[in-house]
């Protein structure tokens, strides 16, 4: 089995950035050229810009009625000087709300790791572009390094809510974008990997309690608390902490806590927030 | 067999959900396929959670965009069943529980504009994958993967040996193949994944052959 650890040493021992070893690797493996792999990335940061863009707007409405509007609401307190946590953590907070808005209003999007934690990835990845302005190989390589260890993970555990519950999308999402945003600051492999470890950690055990099984309530929102929570890891990380426990090995105790989770808490909406007396309602009202 | 990196981030997709959206749109994909014509007209039976949360998840306007040869990350999929009615297509849903099928199943049922009629089942089993198991009243298990040949034959001896040097003549590797039957010398279904595209003259010289009721090329999904 892969483990991340790996990529993390042929880095060091190479001198090269996680997303140069990982974007080597998959070249290898798809039989492909890099220049090829770049391009087809490239498309994704496209739709990922995109679907920001258009969730800004605020137009966009779910099929259920239940969600939409919520980034832009988040977008123009950051706009209006008052934020209370400041201008990057409230604008990954309204892109990330935005991504997974457009999705839940059948948008186009990119699946990072999955449709339903597809606003992570994209919020921290464009915040941190707005603070560094890195070149767009480099945010291309970043997302290799985010995909690389997403690849790890499903290696090792799962990246599905029906197997694992929500850690292991919204928790590999976080995963992913913290060690994006490391890199993107400059970051070690080392310390790519520490961040990814620090969030994961944060979301084991969470299970995924959709409302009537839609990808709505309480996915929309985790998307954004997730894109937090990825920021303040890397916060951490650049600042000299470290993660006590390697990443591969909380990688590998998601998947056992997904196995031991019941299956009503994994996306059958037989469990958690889906059985509430309100979630409840909303199914009965909704189908 | 490992993922990749296009695995995690992507594939591009039109939301919510990669099973219910995705697989949704390429099941109706793989179904329009399988008919192999025109389509006229459509009933969609759904079953398990895409009948109880279909209707959230755009399963039902997935479905139609597939049969309307969509791809899974077009925009107007949201519009698919207007789409539909502007062509004169008339397609219309049931909902059915049948005991032992996936969570996330549907039939087709689907008439092309010759009158043809095929019926298809097929599950969509996550991230955006699907296996169709039913063509007819034939089991069969395809993915979509690799170019495949469906062939309704007599149960006899060498016919499916005629059928594996046809191909061999035409220069097309088989990758996998199962045969099965509904009963001893009655009808049997040959499955076959090839690597090679199935040209229509090879297709041809299968339905040239003694044993041989039809015969399908299906091609892969994208």
């Amino acid at each position: 089995m892969r483990t991340f650890e790996e990529w993390v040493l042929k880095s060091q021992t190479e001198g090269l950035k996680l997303g140069q070893i990982v974007l080597h690797d998959q070249a290898e493996q798809l039989d492909k050229s890099e220049q090829e792999l770049l391009a087809r990335m490239r498309e994704n940061l496209v739709v990922m810009r995109e679907s920001v863009r258009l969730g800004l707007t605020g137009e966009r409405r779910s099929l259920s009625g239940l969600v939409g509007g919520d980034a832009l609401k988040v977008e123009q307190r950051r706009a209006s000087g008052e934020s209370l946590v400041g201008s990057v953590i409230g604008g990954a907070i309204a892109k990330a709300l935005a991504v997974a808005e457009v999705n839940a209003s059948m948008g186009k999007i990119v699946a990072a790791p999955t449709a339903g934690s597809c606003g992570v990835l994209p919020a921290v990845l464009l915040t941190a572009e707005e603070v560094y302005h890195p070149n767009e190989e480099d945010l291309l390589l970043a997302l290799f390094t985010a995909a690389g260890l997403g690849v790890v993970i499903a290696d090792r555990a799962s990246i599905s809510g029906a197997e694992g519950g929500c850690q292991a999308e919204i928790g590999s999402a976080a995963g992913m974008a913290a060690a994006a945003a490391v890199e993107l600051a400059g970051g070690s492999p080392r310390q790519c990997s520490d961040a990814a470890a620090v969030a994961m950690k944060s979301f084991l055990g969470l299970v995924c309690d959709p409302v009537a099984g839609l990808v709505e309530i309480p996915c929309v929102k985790r998307n954004a608390i997730a894109a937090s929570v990825a920021l303040s890891a890397a916060e951490m990380v650049l600042s000299g902490v470290f993660s006590a426990i390697p990443l591969d090995e909380v990688i590998d105790t998601m998947g056992e806590i997904g196995r031991q989770m019941p299956c009503s808490l994994k996306e059958t909406a037989q469990g958690g927030l889906a059985i509430t007396p309100t979630g409840r309602r909303v199914q009965a009202d909704f189908l | 067999m490992g993922s990749n990196v296009f695995d995690l981030i992507g594939p591009i997709m039109v939301g919510p959900s990669s099973s219910h959206t995705a697989g949704a749109v390429r099941l109706g994909a793989m179904a329009l396929k399988i008919l192999g014509g025109d389509l006229a007209e459509g009933k969609i039976t759904l079953h398990g959670s895409f009948a109880e949360t279909g209707k959230g998840h755009g399963t039902d306007l997935a479905l139609v965009a597939g049969l309307l040869g969509l791809k899974p990350d077009d925009e107007r999929i949201v519009e698919a069943k207007q789409l539909a009615q502007a062509k004169g297509i008339n397609i219309s849903f049931e909902k059915s529980n049948p005991p032992d099928a996936h969570p996330n199943s549907v039939t087709f049922e689907l008439t092309d504009k010759l009158g043809k009629q095929v019926r298809v089942f097929g599950s969509s089993i996550g991230g955006g994958r699907i296996i169709i198991k039913g063509i007819n009243e034939f089991n069969v298990e395809i993915m979509g993967d690799y170019p495949t040949l469906v062939i309704l034959n007599r149960d006899l001896p060498g016919v499916v040996a005629q059928v594996t040097s046809l191909l061999a003549t035409t220069q097309i590797n088989i990758a996998q193949m199962r045969v099965s039957r509904e009963k001893r010398g009655a009808k049997a279904l040959t499955v076959v994944e090839t690597d090679q595209t199935i040209e229509p003259a090879a297709l041809e010289l299968m339905r040239k052959l003694p044993s041989v009721y039809q015969a399908m090329a299906i091609e892969p999904l994208e």
